[in-house]
């Protein structure tokens, strides 16, 4: 239960970041709060010669607002997202999902930009960044570049980031007018990884048909999902003729790869996500409908 | 694989203490091993069971998931400095002995750094705010309910909405 031997880096700047990791390659890892990476170190199922600790770098911490996003570095710890007043204010659906996260002492190191590249896909953030279309910011050797959340999150613990790529902010859309926004999971105990969940966003008109409706799920495969086949079928609709439970239900139909372990088999775990999206459907029409 | 050490400074119970440390030593292992104060206790040593939470600049975390290096010029706040100088119990210490907080002890100065942390943060709490702080810490013992009795009690009094409303179980 002890990590393996390496070596801690702790530079000033991103450039230096992301320089060491080119030099070392897959032998380096960038470590920020450490909530996922040291109990994996510690497991031993995983093993870097080399850790790269962002935490003297200016710039990856905070959220500021510009034009219509809220832009939050990627080393702002989960605790500082969940108390920040203009991320309450503006990106509502990433406030509500970070007291699900673990626990206070967790979230008090955990970092949003350490959950989006750690990319379980039973964690909360990743689905979050896919139902708000966020769009995640990276440095390399080679320059900067944005990535969509669409783009981001490619298998099970693997992301588009490059090996010698750093994860420096996430920008996510703020609150327009007409907009609802939930999450709901299922978990066994309070701060566990959920069994299944789900975070929605969704716009309606001034007719109340739904303009656009994202719906993430997570614990429901090797990566955290967008739910496009429903999205599609709910577009144009009045919100009063969608059953919320019929939505749920459409969210799991496409669904591949669905997870069976101990605690829940496949089938439970599609029909604990059906449950969670009809209830995070129902809350967020409600909110866009009513403000 | 080179596993040059480190020098660290950390400031631990008001105590400023400089080391050479293994880059992979958690500061658990250095508040115990180097700093020989062996109240914070190791249960799980991946960040599940709470047993080794101390105060890092003032917040709550699991010493098992930092690594000292990490902790550098930073202040720690262990077990060993929550009671006054004389020795008296703090109200969450007292809280704990007075309505059987704890059994064999074990997850005691996990459970009691927690509670401090959130009730300096929450010093009004209901009962759900209670359960939902005390989730990441483990007991095998009490059966939680002395736990629970015990911050209720050192928070004073539930606030009135929530003093009769029932647990709510997620």
């Amino acid at each position: 239960m002890k990590p393996s031997s390496f070596t801690y880096h702790a530079p000033d700047s991103a450039e230096e970041v992301v320089s060491l990791l080119a030099d070392y390659g897959e032998d380096a890892k960038v470590i920020a709060g450490g909530q996922s990476l040291v109990p994996m170190l510690a497991l031993r199922l995983a093993v870097f010669g080399h850790l790269v600790d962002v935490r003297r770098v200016a710039g990856l911490r905070g959220a500021a607002r510009f034009n219509g996003s809220v832009r939050v570095g990627a080393a702002t710890t989960q605790a500082a997202v969940g108390n920040d007043a203009e991320i309450a204010a503006a990106v509502p659906l990433l406030a509500r999902a970070t007291p699900l996260i673990g626990h206070f002492q967790i979230r008090n190191r955990g970092t949003i930009g350490g959950s989006l590249a750690h990319a379980d896909a039973a964690a909360e953030y990743p689905a979050v960044a896919l139902a708000l279309d966020a769009r995640l910011e990276t440095l390399s050797p080679r320059g900067a570049r944005t990535i969509p959340a669409g783009e981001f999150f490619t298998g099970v613990w693997t992301t588009a980031l490059a090996a010698d790529e750093l994860l420096t902010g996430v920008a996510f859309p703020a609150r327009r007018e007409r907009t609802g926004f939930a999450i709901e999971e299922f978990a066994r105990r309070r701060g566990d990884f959920a069994i299944a969940g789900a975070a929605v966003a969704v716009e309606v008109d001034a007719g109340q048909r739904v303009r656009s409706g994202g719906i993430a799920l997570f614990g429901l495969g090797p990566t955290p999902l967008r739910a496009a086949a429903a999205e599609a079928a709910v577009a144009g609709s009045a919100v009063a003729d969608l059953a919320a439970e019929e939505v749920g239900d459409a969210a799991m139909e496409a669904l591949e790869s669905v997870p069976s372990d101990l605690h829940a088999d496949a089938g439970y775990r599609k029909r604990v996500g059906a449950a969670m999206v009809a209830a995070a459907w129902r809350r967020a029409t409600q909110e866009a409908i009513n403000g | 694989m080179a596993d040059s050490d480190v020098d660290i400074e950390i400031r631990v119970n008001g105590a400023g203490r400089r080391a050479s440390v293994p880059a992979r030593l958690t500061l658990a292992d250095f508040l115990r091993e180097r700093c020989r104060l062996t109240g914070t206790h190791l249960g799980c040593e991946h960040g599940v069971c709470g047993a080794c939470t101390v105060l890092l600049d003032g917040q709550a975390v699991r010493a098992c998931l930092v690594f000292a290096v990490q902790a550098d010029g930073a202040e720690v706040t262990t077990i060993e400095a929550i009671a006054a100088p004389d020795g008296g119990l703090s109200p969450v210490q007292a809280a704990f002995r007075e309505h059987h907080g704890l059994q064999c002890g074990f997850c005691t100065p996990g459970f009691v750094i927690t509670a401090t942390a959130f009730l300096r943060d929450n010093p009004d709490p209901t009962d759900e705010q209670i359960r939902d702080a005390l989730s990441g810490n483990l007991c095998r013992c009490t059966g939680y309910q002395g736990i629970l009795k015990a911050v209720r009690a050192a928070a004073g009094p539930a606030p009135a909405e929530s003093a009769s409303a029932p647990a709510n179980e997620r």
